[in-house]
């Protein structure tokens, strides 16, 4: 087991400096002078001044000193300041914006999974009935509408339409959860729905691969009712590929998000990775680039390693 | 329809060097006329709605190349303003409903919808194709290759690939756009090309292991056969099949990346319609009505769809096929 982990950190590490590293080459060498972000493009260009923010930026270096020295910083959480909105901190922003992303993926994970666990069962308890038909459809169209679609549908009925839920602005737990909650619900389900179609497939063919084995069969014989083999024999096991493609699928997720808290005009990760490739704001870009994929491969190595800890025959192969 | 071609001739290798090569010798290759005959209702309306989609996409780059001369009204005129081309100003309204004049009616500055939407699927097709492209060509290629020739050259290849994927795909795509100032359609494909290089990668490896291994490429080796020709006369076209039915699967997803940047406004540039910045422009109107919504979001769910459900269905064809050897 300790094995396992080790190698696991190990290449956790690698890919991570490996990410880091693409990231910082792409952002570096790209066109154009980054001195044009950082100066409004009215300002005089008193050699002086440039000079300066170039000292200050460190701009004149070699690409890999920057890279080393911003790694360097990256390690101590400082990944600098952002070009356009001078003396805005990129890990200040970050902060003040990853609580709106992760309320958002988690709820839409929650959807998802309430949702579709009593589809994938249902619909292998009634494999090629017409509720497996319905449903199976269902999951097929759901997984072809993108979640933006999703998203202006939600918006046009909800919002515009019923009036039960706002279309767009974000209330902060502290103005009461049923608030916070109110502003979260559309985003949430548009995020949920292509999700909540993977999932429920998932459930439905691990399912009815599971209901062949022998030992379903012998919980049958005993007399044991549908219900609780269902739940209890069945479900067990299939909630471990669950587990795995909810990692596999957190990065679609996090790439929602970007869309979705855009739609919506949510104060998120996503929303300012958008206002900063449109300002232009290289340093903000980057950071948040890395942020995220960062936290992508470290939930995916999690996710391998608890799978590994769960299923005895990964432990100890 | 060369996919249709290309999957009805799967797996069915017959072993040993040239024989296999002779192109005479492929048993009762099915024409695409066939392989339609045998496809179910629903597979075969997906079929119609893509060779649809691709003829209207051709259509309307025909009619902007033959400046418009074609029975497809101007997807940049704006129908309530002066036209030159008549010297009068026009009659239309912004956002009309759907009439005889205007299809899908008229989107927030009086254009026709439905002119907009046929031209718009060209950036969908272009961008599908060029990824498909580059997802076979190279992606295809390097997979076959570090799958036959393995060691070292596979370490490296397979780590540079594993890295890119580490990426959530749409944030290092945004990434990757954000360093372009100006967006085209050209710089669009490329670089969603460039992305579609590693799942290819990662299909073809898996699939050149396994076909590696088999009887009719040691049969190959066996009796001399250069590597290189091993590699293209046994193995590539072998993995071939399961790459085109990938393709299709794959094409709705960069059909999806492309709406989607499109609506953050990242990819072509206004006026240029796509299906992703239709939909954002006609976001804004939906406190009047959703029907400017309606019409992309249809194009492209359905156009998505068919193409996953084309696609599937070459999937486990192959794999009956696949297993019956």
């Amino acid at each position: 087991m300790v094995k396992v982990i080790l190698s696991r950190l190990a290449r956790l590490v690698a890919t991570i400096l490996a990410v880091t590293f693409i990231t910082f080459i792409m952002t570096a060498l790209l066109p154009g002078d980054p001195i044009n972000a950082i100066l409004p493009p009215d300002a005089p260009r008193d050699p002086e001044i440039v000079a300066q923010i170039r000292e200050e930026f460190g701009l004149d270096d070699p690409v890999l000193v920057r890279y080393v020295n911003w790694l360097g910083n990256a390690a101590r959480l400082d990944l600098g300041e952002s070009y356009v909105n001078r003396g805005q901190s990129v890990m200040g922003e970050i902060k003040n914006r990853i609580p709106v992303t992760a309320q958002l993926a988690a709820m839409a994970i929650v959807f998802a999974v309430v949702i579709s666990v009593p589809m994938g069962v249902v619909g292998a308890y009634r494999q090629g009935r017409a509720i497996d038909q319905a449903t199976s459809a269902a999951s097929q169209i759901a997984l072809s509408v993108p979640n933006f679609i999703t998203g202006i549908f939600l918006i046009w009925l909800f919002a515009v339409k019923l009036r039960w839920f706002p279309a767009s602005n974000w209330n902060r737990w502290d103005k009461g959860i049923w608030a916070n909650f109110r502003t979260a619900v559309l985003p949430a389900s548009a995020l949920a729905l292509s999700q909540m179609a993977i999932f429920s497939r998932l459930v439905r063919s691990d399912m009815i691969a599971t209901l062949q084995e022998n030992y379903i069969l012998s919980a049958r014989a005993k007399g044991l009712n549908d219900r609780f083999i269902l739940l209890r024999h069945a479900l067990r096991p299939s909630s471990l590929s669950l587990v795995t493609i909810i990692g596999i699928n957190f990065g679609a997720l996090l790439g929602g998000t970007v869309v979705i808290e855009t739609l919506f005009a949510l104060p998120g990760l996503g929303f300012r990775l958008i206002n900063a490739i449109n300002s232009r704001d290289i340093l903000m870009v980057q950071g948040i680039t890395v942020f995220v994929a960062t936290v992508y491969v470290v939930i995916n190595t999690l996710v391998d390693v608890l799978y590994a800890f769960v299923d005895p025959r990964i432990r100890k192969g | 329809m060369s996919i249709a071609e290309s999957a009805a001739e799967t797996t069915k290798a017959s072993p040993i060097g040239k024989a296999v090569t002779a192109v005479g010798s492929k048993p009762k290759r099915k024409s695409p006329l066939e392989v339609f005959k045998e496809m179910p209702l629903l597979i075969k309306l997906s079929s119609a709605w893509l060779l649809f989609m691709v003829g209207g996409a051709l259509y309307a780059k025909l009619d902007s190349a033959l400046g418009g001369s074609l029975p497809l009204q101007d997807p940049f005129l704006q129908t309530n303003g002066f036209n030159p081309a008549t010297g009068e100003f026009g009659t239309g309204e912004p956002i009309e409903p759907s009439s005889a004049a205007h299809w899908f009616g008229t989107d927030s500055i009086a254009r026709d919808s439905f002119a907009r939407i046929i031209h718009g699927s060209w950036v969908s097709l272009t961008v599908a194709t060029v990824s498909v492209t580059f997802g076979i060509v190279i992606g295809g290629f390097l997979g076959s290759l570090v799958g036959f020739v393995r060691g070292r050259t596979e370490t490296v290849i397979m780590a540079l690939i594993d890295v890119i994927l580490a990426f959530p795909a749409l944030v290092l795509l945004l990434a990757m756009v954000s360093i372009f100032a100006v967006r085209n359609l050209y710089i669009i494909s490329l670089v969603i090309g460039f992305l579609s290089i590693p799942p290819y990668t990662r299909v073809a490896r898996a699939n050149s292991l396994a076909i590696s291994n088999r009887e009719f490429v040691l049969a190959a080796k066996a009796i001399g056969t250069k590597p290189s020709k091993i590699l293209f006369r046994e193995i590539i076209p072998n993995i071939l099949p399961t790459l085109l039915s990938f393709a299709l699967v794959g094409a709705a997803t960069v059909i999806v990346v492309e709406g989607t940047l499109s609506f953050l406004g990242l990819s072509v540039q206004l006026p240029t319609p796509s299906w992703g910045n239709m939909l954002n422009e006609s976001r804004r109107d939906i406190k009047q009505t959703i029907m400017p919504v309606v019409w992309p979001s249809l194009f492209l769910t359905l156009t998505v769809l068919s193409l996953n459900q084309v696609g599937d269905w070459f999937q486990k064809r192959g794999a009956v096929r696949g297993s019956a050897l």
